[in-house]
């Protein structure tokens, strides 16, 4: 085991998936000289060429376009994104392309294209730079879209996403790039849990949460602080956001009978809708309680100054967790 | 020009013209499901660059592409039935007239989102550079097309490169219902932009099949040697609307009328004969290109329309859509 960052387990994820398959190529701004503003992509350049890592203009459909070239002959390209905000010049190609060229081809065409992507806020970096717009990918059919929170999954599901031969939106946290954990390096992509597969980070019996990305700490912070007041929390790492792992969801929330859902992305229209009309209509039966749903505010992203209010926080979660257990 | 070159391409321009003549009685018929754009008139466009492309070179067009997989030896059967909706259709009537695509052939889609196919062509080329190939990736656009971010991105990124790749813009002088030249900064919307960006380009007549063919030569060749991409713009002239049953009535009268006494065909015609080639020759050509559109149309009325399983096929590599339920 070797103690890594989560954007230190992406760069050895990715190097290794660079390592396994000549057909991986990595393509973004400053992803090669400067091995990326978030030094997920460090060192890589200098160890598998300007051919295989490169740096592209400010010019996201460009890099996206130029992708999706090179998985109809055969490649395997991660595009990096360099913040949330930026993806919208490449929101065409990617909905209107990327997303429809295996079905519009009968399954002639595949589409190994791995979009990464730093969400989120709790930088300090105003919008463009801190937004989470993962509920636009997941609503459209013909991509996969994940979540990754900890440094042990990002190794895993950086690698199973280039192996996929679907189109993968890859959401990384930006605040917890830094976090730490120990990854084992060694372990066998085969043996790993499944890139569509949701992880039960902590059981409880009384209320299930559900988060994903970088709200699953957030989640967990919630579950020991409820713990010491006597409340048992289970916290689900959603992981997958298209295809939703309902099983395990629907499985926790008929033992808890009560469920809140924790997003940085605004409520209004947001995964936590999708989810809670599939519990209620799932397992209508089991709920003690309404599901309840604590995310951002339905406006811009606000300035820096005001972001820790729009951010779910310890306290929002536990205020929602405290109105499910009344009802 | 050799007689058997030249013969080639009067077939091609033919085959492809009674194929959109075909093509929009049947949409009158209300037999062609979805939307049509037909390239009746830049026929000498698709047939010249076609005939200086190698058999493994790659060809992105757009939405008005049916000239392109003709010249590019697409079944015409599986063409229209496509344009119907069949089963027996290109891609089991999943894309019509707007999303045929051919991988047997190289010509890796149909784009119907303006500019899109100019930055994934640089991908295609991207790819044989780096296979040593010395595969040639030829990109259609129309004149609308110049207008758009991803053009700029694609000439910029191609230079960049210096990739295999060939712009080619099809300037019909009009962006859907409007004249191109009453929303562009330039005269000449393709090549007055190339400079920009360090390409060479050249500006061609679009009705003139041999000029197509020589002009089309020398860039194709020109990449393939290793020197790099280049743009190349046609002027011609669409015969129909822009769509469907669009009579084109935003274009001047006299406009029109030059236009078709410009018409490729007839005009290539009158030079084969001049060249002593023999009218029965030519006749028996379109003879053969009307019995090839009249069985493609048999065929294509003839196959079943599909099962709704097929818009859930192929969503998914492992054929998943069913979660969404």
């Amino acid at each position: 085991m070797t103690t890594l960052t989560l954007s230190k387990a992406l760069n050895e994820g990715l190097r290794k998936a660079l390592e396994d398959n000549p057909k991986v190529i990595i393509m973004g701004e400053d992803v090669g000289k400067l091995g990326g503003v978030f030094r997920v992509t460090d060192g890589l350049q200098k160890d598998f060429g300007e051919d295989r890592v490169i740096d592209t203009p400010l010019a996201e459909s460009g890099i996206v376009g130029t992708a999706i070239g090179l998985a109809l002959r055969g490649y395997r390209p991660v595009c990096e994104i360099q913040f949330d905000g930026f993806v919208f010049p490449a929101f065409d190609q990617i909905v209107s392309q990327l997303a429809k060229l295996r079905l519009r081809s009968l399954g002639h065409i595949t589409m190994p294209v791995v979009i990464r992507i730093p969400f989120g806020g709790g930088i300090g970096a105003v919008e463009h730079h801190s937004e989470s717009p993962e509920a636009l990918f997941a609503h459209t059919g013909g991509l996969r879209v994940v979540a990754c929170s900890s440094p042990g999954d990002a190794y895993t599901m950086i690698q199973q996403s280039v192996r996929s031969p679907d189109p993968v939106i890859f959401f990384e946290p930006k605040r917890r790039y830094w976090d730490k954990a120990e990854v084992d390096l060694s372990a066998a992509l085969d043996e790993a849990t499944p890139l569509t597969a949701a992880r039960t980070v902590a059981q409880g019996t009384d209320l299930t949460v559900l988060a994903y990305g970088p709200m699953v700490r957030t989640c967990v912070e919630a579950a020991v602080a409820a713990g010491e007041e006597g409340r048992s929390l289970e916290v689900i790492d959603l992981r997958s956001l298209s295809p939703l792992d309902m099983d395990t969801v629907l499985a926790s929330v008929r033992r808890t009978g009560r469920c809140v859902i924790v997003h940085e992305a605004a409520v209004s229209g947001g995964l936590g809708a999708e989810i809670a009309a599939r519990i209620t209509q799932d397992c209508f039966y089991h709920l003690e309680a309404p599901v309840l749903r604590v995310g951002g505010f339905s406006t811009p992203y606000p300035p820096s100054r005001l972001e820790e209010h729009f951010l779910p926080d310890l306290d929002r979660v536990l205020d929602a967790v405290d109105r499910a257990l009344a009802y | 020009m050799d007689e058997a070159t030249a013969l080639g391409l009067y077939r091609t321009m033919t085959r492809i013209r009674k194929f959109e003549q075909r093509a929009y009685d049947l949409f009158l018929q209300n037999l062609v499901k979805g939307t049509t754009h037909l390239g009746a008139g830049q026929e000498a466009i698709a047939a010249g660059v076609a005939a200086a492309m190698r058999e493994d070179d790659y060809t992105f067009v757009t939405y008005r592409g049916h000239n392109h997989l003709i010249a590019r030896g697409t079944s015409l059967t599986a063409m229209m039935a496509e344009l119907l909706g069949r089963e027996n259709g290109l891609m089991r009537g999943k894309g019509g007239s707007m999303h045929l695509l051919d991988v047997s052939k190289g010509v890796l889609g149909s784009y119907a989102i303006i500019g899109a196919q100019l930055v994934i062509a640089n991908g295609t080329a991207w790819s044989s550079q780096y296979r040593g190939s010395g595969q040639v990736t030829v990109c259609f656009f129309g004149d609308g097309a110049t207008n758009i971010g991803a053009f700029h991105e694609a000439l910029n990124l191609a230079a960049v490169w210096s990739l295999p790749v060939v712009f080619v813009c099809e300037n019909n002088r009009y962006m859907e219902y409007t004249a191109i030249e009453s929303v562009t900064a330039v005269k000449n919307p393709a090549v007055d932009r190339a400079p920009a960006y360090g390409l060479p380009a050249s500006l061609v007549d679009g009705n003139d099949v041999e000029a197509v063919l020589a002009s089309a030569t020398e860039a194709v060749e020109r990449a393939r040697a290793g020197g790099g991409p280049s743009v190349l713009e046609y002027l011609t002239y669409r015969h129909g609307g822009h769509s469907r049953a669009d009579p084109g009535k935003y274009r001047p009268d006299d406009e029109v009328a030059e236009w078709l006494r410009r018409d490729p065909i007839p005009a290539y015609r009158r030079v084969l004969v001049s060249r002593g080639v023999a009218e029965a020759v030519l006749d028996e050509i379109e003879a053969q290109a009307k019995a090839a559109v009249d069985e493609a149309t048999q065929a294509a009325k003839d196959g079943p329309e599909p099962d709704l399983e097929l818009a859930f096929a192929d969503v998914w590599s492992d054929g998943g859509w069913t979660w969404r339920n």
